[in-house]
Formats: structure tokens, C-alpha cells, sequence
């Protein structure tokens, strides 16, 4: 009976839950997150600033905190990181106010600093490589994960655009229309390290949990190694 | 010294009774297995939503436009603030494994049954409290599944036949879930259900001192007892138990700590994914979960179909799911607790049921499909049948006999 309930209850852990919001019927590349590579943090942090952080907001993250965790002086931060404000204790916000954004994309931007947590990481790669020309858009771009969605392909100049195409045998695929500044792999590259910058900032006290997480359960064994024969010792006259 | 204190003491408080008479004083059977560390858990995991929820407070703001914020606020810029944030989150989970293991003991060896029927119902109401708080504290994160999580389950007082919209509105102090919802609840969950949890607790424990402890056997250690009228197959609760139940939570505590530091979210189950978008009262979620503790009963609401639009009739099910679990001390008619001398009815039934329990947690938090629905009404049928059908198994099962003294392996 134990071991019945045990194997179902393990059994059911290893079935999605509730799934991750609104990621369709579209297969997601997998994405395996790094968050001890800092130098991908840093080019994702540099990626993020540079092209993201402008209309989107990171409003719960902190500069100097990202500074901290990615092993930069504040002074670099300031230098090379921080267009949309001059004090490091800042958060990340931008000066785009939600009425415009819903003026010139149809719908307010949502800040990412949890978006890597709502969506997940295999989500979000999927998301920035499948961006493609369709007419049939205001904007004239499209996405495979997120149909319709009211943001451009920012990264075009790397990526450059693709194009939806419909084989008869084939599901729908997407193949390159024009060229970008990186290669297929230079870019993917790219988006990898962004995605696990967004995958630190979307819980930055991640590092200090897996850091500390080993040395907790060390000691619940050693106490454990200790309390046993303890508890022997009491139950020995116990028939 | 130290002994002029204590009588001091005793002369005026009954501090040594007390220890007595709960602690080294009171004779637990010596026979406790696996399933009998659940509830000296139970209340470790109290103690530490207790804990852990004051802390909480100090940094949470219960209010609409800030608490999504102040819980990110807690997660990133309060020192510990994250540590302290998931033990009270996988805390909330823990319980509910918790406490339904120490709930499935109970069936396993007929706790409920006479004399500890107060035991069981004690139980049973802190279960509905430990729901009502856990239910109410799911909305203070005020995310997105916090919301409307809220909205469907206060909406099915709406079905409630002639008081039912007045009744919800009512509850949530709005006509929606709104900022005085997310007051009214952060005021239940710190303060008023807390309380009712401690008092049940100090009920159930009284109860259960009174009439003394049952054990895997399912046979009264009081009858046979020494000539100091201690029972011959009892031993302290201090030092004999609490050393065992201290190896149990120390194992406890390492599983634990395995999801707080490794996974936290547990893939969806304890912190969903939608959790970590803000509320927002004009987008509806595609798919709304309840949390798996408790997407069993979401799922027999959702299993039985709705009689002229109403969807009274699936809430009146849900109700009475819980309903029969207070009735089981009643329903069961067999003479024997334990299920090492049961018959083969009821393990068969209690063996349906929990794997009915099981299926319809799982179908609880998927989207309807017409399989799905298929299944949430068969599984549900099976947990009724377990509860309607009990007086009849139990009484014509062909039970064992039971030892006169307690078995040891």
C-alpha cells in the first residue's frame, strides 16, 4: 500500500501541471539554463539593456544587484548598462508610459521580471527565434509561439526575417527570407544568453538557494547520523 | 533549587501535571509504525506557517495595487526574504501531504471509530480550517491564478438557490475580487483562522489524550494494564515517542528542504506558472487550476452536470464530499479498526477509494475534455460509493480476529 501510494504520488509529479501560460499546441525547444556561465549573463544582461529595455520594464530588479551577481563593478554597470536611469540602487523601469504602449502596439508591455517564471525559459527561446513576415498583420510580423502578437521582431537585424512555409507533407516551418547580421547558430547564441538573463532576473535569489541547499541538507544528515543512535540508545529496553 | 522552583510553580500552575499527564505520564502504544509520525509533523509544519507567515507580514502589503509587488519585493531585496517566502509556500503543500497521510492513517486503522470519535470530527474541522486558509492565503500574491482562482470558487456561493448572488457579494465585498476581497482575506488567513487552527489543534489533542492513542493493531491498550494501572503495552510519549517521531521529522524535514532549495514551483504543483503574472480582472485565464490539494473536490464540482443552469447541483456534490468524511466514525458498522483484520471488502473499497482520491487530484487541475469528464464522473462516483456503501461492506465483511495485545514485527 506504501509503496502504491508513493510510485502514484511521484507518478503525478511527473505529469505538467497546470503547464505554463498560453504556450499552444507549438512544439518548444528545449532550454537548458546556465545561471553559473556569467559571462552569458553578462551578454544577455548587454542584449537585454540594449534592445529590450526600452519598452519592456524589470521593474522588481534591481542594478546593483544584477551587478553583484554577474561579477560587475558598479561602475560598469553605470557605464555600459544604464540608459534609462543614473543611481545603481535603481530598478529597471523605462520611461514609456503603459497608455502610449497601448497606443502603439495595442496593448500595454508587460515587464519582465517574472516572465521567465510565467512562461518558462523553453517558452521564451522558442518565442525570439520564431518571429516571421506575415502580411496579414498591422505589423507585418507574426510569431509561431505567440500568434499575433503586438511586438516587432526587434532582434531582425541579427536574426533577419523569416518565412512561414507550407509543404504538403510537412507541418508549417519556418525558413530564412532575408539574411541577418549572425549566423543561424551566432544568433540562437544570442537568444540563449538573453533568455538565461531573463531566467536570473526572473528569481536572482536563485543563486543563493542552490548555493545554499546542499549545506542545509549536509547538516539534516549529519543531525540525522547523530539523532538515530540516540533514539536507539532510549529504545533498547523497549520489547 | 531547581525543585523549590517547580513547586512554586505547581502550588499555583499545574506545570508538572501537565508534563504528566501529556507528556512523560502519557502511555502511547508501543507499536506506532511509518504512519504515526504524520501528526506530531502536522504541527512542526503548523509552527512553521506560524513562523514563517509573521515574518511574511512584516513586508507584505495587502493591497491590490501593491501586494503582487511587495511578494517580488520579499523575494529579491529582504535578506532571507526568498528562504523565508518558499518554506511558507512548500509549507502550505506540506501541510496538505501532511495531513492527509495522518487523514489516510485514520482510515487505515480505524481511528475514528469509537471512542475517538471527537478526535476524528476535531480533525475534520481543522481540516475545513486548514482549507479556508489555505484557500484565502492562495489570494494574498494577488497573481493572476490568486484572482480568479478566487473568482470561481466565490462564485459557486453564487449557486447557492435565492441568497446565493447576495452571498457572494457578501464574501468578496465587491462585484468582483477585489481590493477589499484581498483585505478581508489577509485578515482570515493571519489572524482569525489561525486562531480556530490553534484552539482545534489544543481540542484535538485533549481528545485524543482522554481516550489515549490508537495503534496499527487497532486494540485498546488500556485493557490490560500493569498493577500501577500503566497499560502493559504502552510507553511514554516522553522520551520513547518523541525520540522516534524527532528521526521522522529530521527525514521530514530533509524532503523538505529538497523542494524548498531544488523546486520550489515542484513544476507547477505547489506555485503555478500563472501565479507570476499580476491579477488582472480583464483577462481571463485559458485554463484556471486549483492547487492540487484541492482539485479533487474541484473535480467532482466539475463531474457533475448542471440541473437548469444551475450549478447548484455540483457544489451541493462537492459539499457533500467532505460531508461524508465527518459521517465515517457512523458509517463504518464493522467491530474491527485496524485493516490487518479487515476483510477483503473493505480493503477493496478503501483501495478504490484512494485511488479514486488520487485520479480525480489529477483531473482536478487539467481542462475539460469529454474523456476527462468521463473519468471525474466515474472516479467520483466511486468516492461516494466508498462512503454510501460503507455500513453495508463493513457490516457484512469477513473480518479476522483481533489479537487481545498489541503485535510487534
Amino acid at each position: 500500500m506504501k509503496i502504491l501510494i508513493t510510485s502514484l504520488f511521484f507518478s503525478l509529479l511527473s505529469l505538467s501541471a497546470a503547464g505554463h501560460a498560453a504556450s499552444g499546441s507549438v512544439h518548444l525547444d528545449h532550454f537548458e539554463a546556465d545561471l553559473t556561465n556569467t559571462a552569458s549573463l553578462q551578454r544577455g544582461a548587454r542584449t537585454f539593456t540594449n534592445y529590450c529595455l526600452s519598452c519592456h520594464s524589470a521593474s522588481y530588479m534591481r542594478y546593483n544587484r544584477m551587478a553583484q551577481d554577474l561579477g560587475l563593478t558598479d561602475k560598469q554597470v553605470l557605464e555600459n548598462l544604464m540608459f534609462a536611469s543614473d543611481k545603481i540602487g535603481d530598478t529597471m523601469t523605462i520611461a514609456m508610459r503603459a497608455e502610449d504602449a497601448e497606443k502603439w502596439f495595442g496593448t500595454a508591455v508587460p515587464d519582465l521580471s517574472v516572465v521567465s517564471r510565467s512562461r518558462g525559459t523553453d517558452w521564451l527561446y522558442t518565442y525570439l527565434r520564431t518571429f516571421y513576415k506575415d502580411p496579414a498583420t498591422a505589423i507585418g510580423t507574426n510569431n509561431l509561439v505567440f500568434d499575433k502578437v503586438g511586438m516587432p521582431h526587434v532582434l531582425w537585424e541579427q536574426q533577419g526575417y523569416l518565412a512561414l512555409e507550407h509543404d504538403d507533407d510537412h507541418d508549417p516551418h519556418l525558413s530564412s527570407a532575408t539574411e541577418g547580421d549572425l549566423s543561424k547558430s551566432e544568433y540562437d547564441g544570442m537568444v540563449y544568453d538573453l533568455v538565461n538573463f531573463l531566467g536570473y532576473i526572473g528569481e536572482p535569489s536563485k543563486l543563493q538557494r542552490l548555493a545554499l541547499g546542499k549545506w542545509v541538507l549536509l547538516y539534516l544528515i549529519i543531525l540525522l547520523l547523530v539523532a538515530y543512535p540516540m533514539k536507539k540508545a532510549f529504545w533498547k529496553d523497549i520489547k | 533549587m531547581l525543585g523549590n522552583l517547580m513547586a512554586w510553580i505547581d502550588a499555583r500552575f499545574p506545570a508538572t501535571k501537565m508534563w504528566e499527564d501529556h507528556m512523560s505520564k502519557y502511555y502511547a502504544p508501543k507499536n506506532f509504525n511509518f504512519w504515526y509520525f504524520f501528526g506530531f509533523i502536522a504541527m512542526l509544519v503548523l509552527v512553521l506557517q506560524i513562523v514563517t507567515g509573521i515574518i511574511l507580514t512584516m513586508h507584505y502589503k495587502p493591497d491590490a495595487e501593491l501586494a503582487f509587488a511587495s511578494v517580488e519585493y520579499i523575494m529579491r531585496d529582504v535578506p532571507w526574504g526568498w528562504l523565508i517566502r518558499y518554506l511558507h509556500s512548500t509549507g502550505a503543500s506540506f501541510f496538505f501531504v501532511v495531513v492527509y497521510l495522518h487523514m489516510f492513517r485514520g482510515l487505515l486503522y480505524g481511528s475514528y471509530k469509537k471512542p475517538r470519535e471527537l478526535v476524528w470530527l476535531f480533525g475534520m474541522f481543522l481540516y475545513l480550517a486548514l482549507m479556508a486558509e489555505a484557500f484565502m492565503g492562495y489570494l494574498l500574491p494577488w497573481g493572476q491564478m490568486s484572482f480568479w482562482g478566487a473568482q470561481v470558487i466565490i462564485s459557486l456561493f453564487g449557486a447557492v438557490p435565492f441568497v446565493g448572488e447576495e452571498l457572494a457579494l457578501w464574501i468578496r465585498g465587491d462585484f468582483v475580487v477585489a481590493d477589499a476581497t484581498l483585505n478581508r482575506f489577509f485578515a482570515f488567513h493571519v489572524i482569525a483562522v489561525p486562531f480556530v487552527l490553534v484552539g482545534l489543534v489544543v481540542a484535538h489533542i485533549i481528545a485524543l489524550h482522554e481516550v489515549g492513542s490508537n495503534n496499527p493493531d487497532g486494540v485498546e491498550i488500556k485493557k490490560h494494564k500493569d498493577e500501577n494501572g500503566i497499560p502493559l503495552d504502552g510507553i511514554p510519549f516522553f522520551p520513547y515517542i518523541v525520540m522516534k517521531d524527532i528521526i521522522a521529522i529530521i527525514v521530514f524535514m530533509f524532503v523538505f528542504a529538497l523542494v524548498v532549495f531544488y523546486a520550489p514551483e515542484m513544476g507547477g504543483w505547489f506555485l503555478e506558472h500563472a501565479n507570476f503574472i499580476p491579477a488582472d480582472a480583464l483577462k481571463t485565464p485559458e485554463h484556471i487550476a486549483p492547487l492540487w490539494y484541492f482539485a479533487p473536490f474541484y473535480a467532482i464540482l466539475r463531474a457533475v452536470p448542471s440541473i437548469a443552469g444551475s450549478a447548484f447541483p455540483g457544489v451541493a456534490a462537492m459539499g457533500l464530499s467532505i460531508v461524508f468524511l465527518f459521517l465515517l466514525p457512523w458509517l463504518d458498522r464493522s467491530p474491527v479498526k485496524s485493516i490487518r483484520y479487515r476483510g477483503p471488502y473493505f480493503k477493496i473499497a478503501l483501495t478504490l477509494f484512494t485511488i479514486s482520491f488520487v485520479i480525480l487530484a489529477f483531473l482536478g487541475t487539467q481542462p475539460v475534455t469529454p474523456l476527462y469528464t468521463f473519468l471525474s464522473r466515474l472516479f467520483s462516483f466511486i468516492y461516494f460509493a466508498f462512503f454510501i456503501l460503507m455500513p453495508f461492506y463493513t457490516k457484512f465483511d469477513k473480518d479476522k480476529p483481533v489479537p487481545e495485545r498489541v503485535t510487534t514485527k
